[in-house]
């Protein structure tokens, strides 16, 4: 199937508009995504003609909000092949997902001198998360390093796991560089060692096949807002018998199912992991964002965002003095690069000027900036609404950019 | 005497006012930035960082006779470039005058968008934290 990118873009509203004079490029997709039409649209019809707290009205308008919120969570099922929809939590976000795990399996599962692996690839919201339970429980915190290109060293990672290593906690795809991680042989590893494994699967659900079964995933969390859908809204999946084992996390409404004073019988699954109202509009709006990537089909849409990766990196490759960070061979399209002798701060505020919406900084990912030996690295990340043209004229305004600051 | 902030103020207007699009104010912003002078090593202390900036910026500021005096530096070169200027208007002046300076020129150079929260160069911080020295030997 070949994309009528033309077509595409015109889905998204936010992409038609100068910034600074110049059309807006946006070359930041892997800190958000942008939203189709549908999605906005489905945000507004919610509070237009559905608005109305969830699971406990008897009236129409509570019937047909819990009706289209469930429904989201029946296509988030399908979309990750999860065996059943009550094993989909729905939380703030990828952040959220893993406190609760940290919070709830990690609170009944670890104990002094048990270890937790987690890779030098992390994002901090699954590098923290580990620290403080690991601080409270006693438990030990280890790490699987990364090569010169960003990949994970698997050597180092079999020799790292033995029978104390209660969870294996790793991404599928790095924030900052792109690469991703077999998290296919590495979850076998784990499992043979009696490891579980949580995947932070914030930066691939927009652009791989993820089949939480096929797999074998433990844990598998998200983030909506980079999947084309709303902000404020996450996902945690997780087995049944370990979502089932798992002590409830926040205390409140909808958790429970009957509350006295003399104690509390909590509610089953999903809802144990919901307590209050959640975020109903933009859970609903989620399903858009389903849909729409569903009708492209994602594959057709990795493969779009590939050849744009190939390119840029290709082009930006003829820059002197530039070097990409994050040389995988298994990469999605995220390119990091430094030039040498500027800040890449100064570069995305050039690149601003030209209307082009780059990342600069450390990405959330401290500890890899360290490995690299750099403060921060200037991050392009591409998305299928993105074009081939977007890209010369990237490339052209860096290069004005580097003259202007060399 | 050497002029007011005022007067320190309206000539860096007069300076932006001479280029007509974007690039030639940031080429002399970086020029700027180029041109000052890097603060001595052992200055650029933890210490003297001004937090909440995207790129480390270091500050330092002492009392000559009854003026502050400013010395800054950065390793991006258009923040550079920005401290640069703050310098040129703040330093050397009492800390009553630098306490209540409003600086109007960043926003008539066209320079404000620095100044928003979301932005990480820190402007904002920069401003705030030569405020506060000045506070501060005030109050000494
Ligand atoms: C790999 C990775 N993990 C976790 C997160 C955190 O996601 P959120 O801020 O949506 O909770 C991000 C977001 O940048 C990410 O890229």
């Amino acid at each position: 199937m070949t994309l009528d990118i033309q077509k595409i873009r015109a889905d998204f509203p936010v992409l038609d508009q100068q910034v600074n004079g110049s059309p807006l490029i946006y070359f930041d997709n892997a800190a958000t995504t942008q939203k189709p039409k549908s999605v906005i649209d489905a945000l507004s019809h919610y509070y237009a003609s559905d608005n109305a707290n969830i699971h406990r009205g008897i009236h129409a308008l509570a019937e047909r909000a819990t009706t289209a919120f469930e429904l989201t969570r029946t296509k988030i099922k399908e979309f990750i092949n999860a065996p059943s929809s009550d094993q989909i939590i729905l939380t703030a976000g990828t952040t959220g997902s893993i406190n609760l795990v940290a919070q709830t399996f990690g609170r009944a599962n670890f104990s002094t001198g048990d270890k937790i692996l987690i890779s030098n690839l992390e994002h901090h919201s699954n590098i923290v998360p580990w620290q403080m339970i690991a601080e409270e429980k006693g438990a030990i915190i280890e790490v699987i390093p990364v090569d010169e290109r960003g990949v994970l060293d698997l050597e180092a990672y079999r020799n790292l796991l033995d029978a104390s290593v209660k969870l294996v906690a790793v991404n599928h795809v790095s924030n900052a560089i792109g690469t991703i991680n077999p998290i296919a042989e590495m979850i076998q590893l784990a499992h043979a060692h009696g490891a579980k494994v949580l995947i932070d699967g914030a930066q691939s659900i927009a652009h791989l096949d993820i089949d939480v079964q096929a797999l074998d995933i433990d844990f598998f969390a998200f983030s909506a807002h980079k999947l084309f859908g709303p902000t404020g809204v996450g996902v945690l999946y997780g087995k049944r018998e370990l979502l089932e084992s798992m002590p409830p996390y926040q205390g409140g409404g909808e958790m429970i199912k009957e509350v006295s004073f003399e104690g509390t019988t909590y509610n089953e699954l999903p809802y144990k992991f919901e307590a209050g109202t959640p975020n109903i509009a933009d859970v609903i709006a989620l399903s858009a964002a389903i849909d729409y990537v569903n009708a492209l089909s994602k594959e057709a849409l990795f493969t779009q965002e590939l050849a744009l990766l190939a390119y840029a990196t290709e082009q930006l490759s003829t820059i002197p003095g530039l070097r990409i960070i994050g040389t995988a061979p298994d990469k999605i399209a995220v390119i990091s690069f430094v030039m040498d002798g500027i800040h890449p701060q100064d570069l995305g505020v050039l690149l601003d000027k030209f209307g082009i919406a780059i990342r600069t900084g450390h990405h959330c990912v401290q500890p890899l900036m360290k490995r690299f030996g750099l403060p921060g690295t200037c991050r392009a990340s591409f998305a299928f609404y993105n074009t081939f043209e977007e890209i010369d004229l990237f490339v052209k305004a860096l290069r004005r950019s580097i003259n202007m600051l060399q | 005497m050497a002029q007011s902030i005022q007067e320190t103020q309206e000539e860096l207007i007069v300076e932006f006012g001479l280029f007509d699009d974007w690039a030639d104010k940031y080429e002399y912003l970086i020029d700027l930035g180029k041109k000052l002078p890097s603060l001595s090593e052992d200055l650029k202390t933890e210490e003297n960082v001004i937090k909440g900036c995207q790129s480390r910026v270091w500050l330092h500021a002492e009392k000559q006779g009854d003026q502050i005096v400013f010395e800054a530096d950065s390793e991006a070169v258009i923040v550079k470039g920005l401290i640069s200027m703050l310098i040129r208007v703040l330093s050397h002046h009492s800390a009553e005058e630098i306490m209540k300076a409003d600086l109007y020129f960043i926003d008539q150079i066209g320079m404000s968008q620095h100044l928003a929260q979301t932005r990480s160069n820190g402007l904002l911080s920069m401003v705030k934290q030569m405020k506060n020295y000045a506070l501060a030997f005030s109050a000494k």
